[in-house]
């Protein structure tokens, strides 16, 4: 597992005004290190998803600088997981695995050893021919977390991959995710609402206040890895919790001004 | 609890209340009934108009028995058949062409709103003015006769699968589109593998409309074109009967043109429900 030092990517005073005249980001700052679990959390409005789009070049910011650090970023560097699973309905889980690498003009026969072994990691040799609608919820996202990470990117970015599924599904995932970060050891930004699900996985947590998006504070969770249900049920677990919940609801109630000062003494 | 002994019974494990017992009987009977009533109906329409010509009296020219019209049906197979052909070549080569045409055009557009913001109006204007009222014209431009019957079932047939396509092309998952994005998909690439078997469904609704519309264009527009006599389908036979005061026939080659059409819909019913039998709701409701 890396060493979680080196800076992977900064954003420097990340602005984003919509033309409806609505600022989503105000002057983000934000270092992420090769490896790192970093979960954004915050309310909803507080510009987390707008900063991943950002961050993945889906959207233009209005101001200030994205720096990948080390080797150029590439298309392939980057895997990016929805909220939906957001599969082609009439595929089925192999060719929509496959789809990434499809359009990099890899053949179906080609893609096979790196399909089946994504699909191995995420429990689904065996389903190869289904199509989505013959899945769960859960194994839908299974699904779109296979096609995340067939092209072996460098950083996964996941936009609330798990808020719609149910709790024991969303365990389940959480465990496996953490396993499969562990193993290939990329860097993750997982945007979240879940004060438990961030402090269950990451190793830090950006909170972040809305109404203008901004990095509020960031709480350092240091509790070594592999986690598991030990962890889950322990009281490390409950008071990391109770100190994040304690710093988002700091952050919803923050006045302008609070906020002022958090974002400038930050960093 | 000791079991009871039901072993005569034919679900001896499965104990079922009174309101599932009435919900599997209903679902039964309505599964039968589907295809039962339409039949039994068709059926007393047709003893009805028998005993209506018998107790009126009403002679063959007017209204023919049905019997009689099955004979004449057997009698002039050869003869109407032919006709069939033909107007079955008309409708079926419109079609093919209307798919292309709408499709063609419903891709262009998603290329550019420019170019669909100029050109739809263009298409509603030839969708919404009356075929008949635009024949004369064609008529006088266009001297090929099957090229005239074409021109017409298609103006008539392309316009659904334009409309449909375009709306399917376009309503495509944002977050699919962004993930192509994200995957430098050219948009070749996005129009092929993305936005054609998204509107798939889109376009088999479109392509079922088009295929009736199809058989009406082509049977109108022999109907407006058959004064010269050229032509031999269908349409041809009922204005020929109708002169002849063969009304048997007329109301045969009549059978024969509501056969087609409703041969044409299943057809393309069963077509898109193969398509999309595996993964679109639509096909979903159907199979239950």
């Amino acid at each position: 597992m890396p060493a979680r030092t080196h800076p992977f990517l900064i954003l420097q005073s990340i602005g984003k005004t919509f033309a409806s005249g609505v600022t989503a980001l105000d002057r983000v700052n934000l270092t992420v290190n090769e490896g790192d679990f970093m979960s954004l959390l915050g309310p909803s409005g507080c510009g987390k998803s707008t900063a991943l789009r950002i961050i993945a070049g889906l959207s233009q910011p209005t101001s200030g600088v994205v720096d990948w650090r080390g080797p150029p970023i590439r298309q392939n560097d980057i895997g990016f997981v929805f909220q939906e699973p957001t599969l082609l309905p009439w595929a089925s889980v192999y060719d929509n695995v496959w789809l990434p690498l499809r359009l990099r003009g890899v053949s179906r026969k080609e893609a096979e050893p790196q399909i089946a072994e994504v699909l191995e990691r995420v429990h689904l040799t065996g389903f190869e021919k289904a199509v989505p609608r013959e899945l769960s919820g859960g194994m839908k996202m299974r699904v779109s977390i296979a096609r995340g990470l067939v092209t072996r990117p460098r950083i996964l970015l996941m936009d609330e991959p798990f808020a719609a599924l149910d709790e024991i599904t969303r365990f389940k995932l959480n465990n496996d995710l953490l396993e499969l970060w562990a193993e290939r050891g990329f860097t993750v930004i997982f945007v979240t609402h879940s004060v438990f699900e961030s402090v269950f996985l990451s190793n830090r947590i950006t909170v972040m206040a809305a109404r203008p998006g901004r990095v509020f504070e960031e709480v350092r969770v240091d509790v070594p890895y592999p986690r598991n249900e030990t962890f889950r049920t322990s009281p490390d677990y409950a008071s990391l919790c109770r100190q994040t919940s304690g710093v988002l609801v700091r952050a919803i109630n923050a006045t302008a001004s609070e906020l002022e000062e958090a974002s400038h003494g930050a960093h | 609890m000791a079991p009871t002994d039901r072993a005569a019974s034919p679900v001896p494990a499965l104990l079922i209340d009174a309101e599932e017992a009435r919900r599997e009987r209903s679902i039964r009977m309505q599964r039968t009934g589907r295809w039962l009533l339409p039949l039994l109906i068709m059926v007393a329409a047709l003893v009805l108009w028998d005993r209506l010509c018998v107790w009126n009296d009403i002679p063959q020219y007017i209204l023919p028995r049905p019997g009689v019209v099955f004979d004449t049906l057997v009698q002039d197979s050869g003869l109407l058949f032919a006709s069939l052909l033909v107007t079955l070549r008309i409708t079926a080569l419109s079609l093919a062409l209307a798919v292309i045409g709408g499709v063609g055009l419903a891709v262009l557009f998603t290329q550019s709103r420019w170019i669909e913001m100029s050109l739809f109006p263009f298409a509603i204007v030839l969708q919404v003015t009356p075929i008949v009222a635009i024949f004369p014209l064609i008529n006088i431009y266009v001297d090929d006769q099957t090229t005239k019957l074409l021109l017409c079932a298609w103006i008539v047939a392309f316009f659904p699968i334009l409309s449909n396509t375009t709306l399917g092309l376009n309503s495509v998952d944002r977050n699919l589109i962004d993930y192509f994005k994200l995957n430098g998909a050219s948009r070749w690439q996005t129009l092929w593998h993305l936005r054609l078997p998204a509107a798939m469904p889109y376009f088999l609704g479109g392509l079922k409309i088009a295929g009736g519309l199809a058989l009406i264009g082509a049977v109108v527009a022999e109907f407006v074109a058959g004064t010269a006599g050229q032509s031999s389908g269908l349409a041809s036979r009922i204005i020929e009967a109708g002169y002849r005061l063969n009304a048997p026939r007329l109301f045969a080659a009549l059978i024969l043109i509501s056969l087609t059409g409703i041969v044409i819909f299943l057809t393309l019913s069963w077509i898109s429900h193969l398509v999309l039998h595996r993964w679109h709701e639509s096909a979903l409701k159907q199979e239950q």
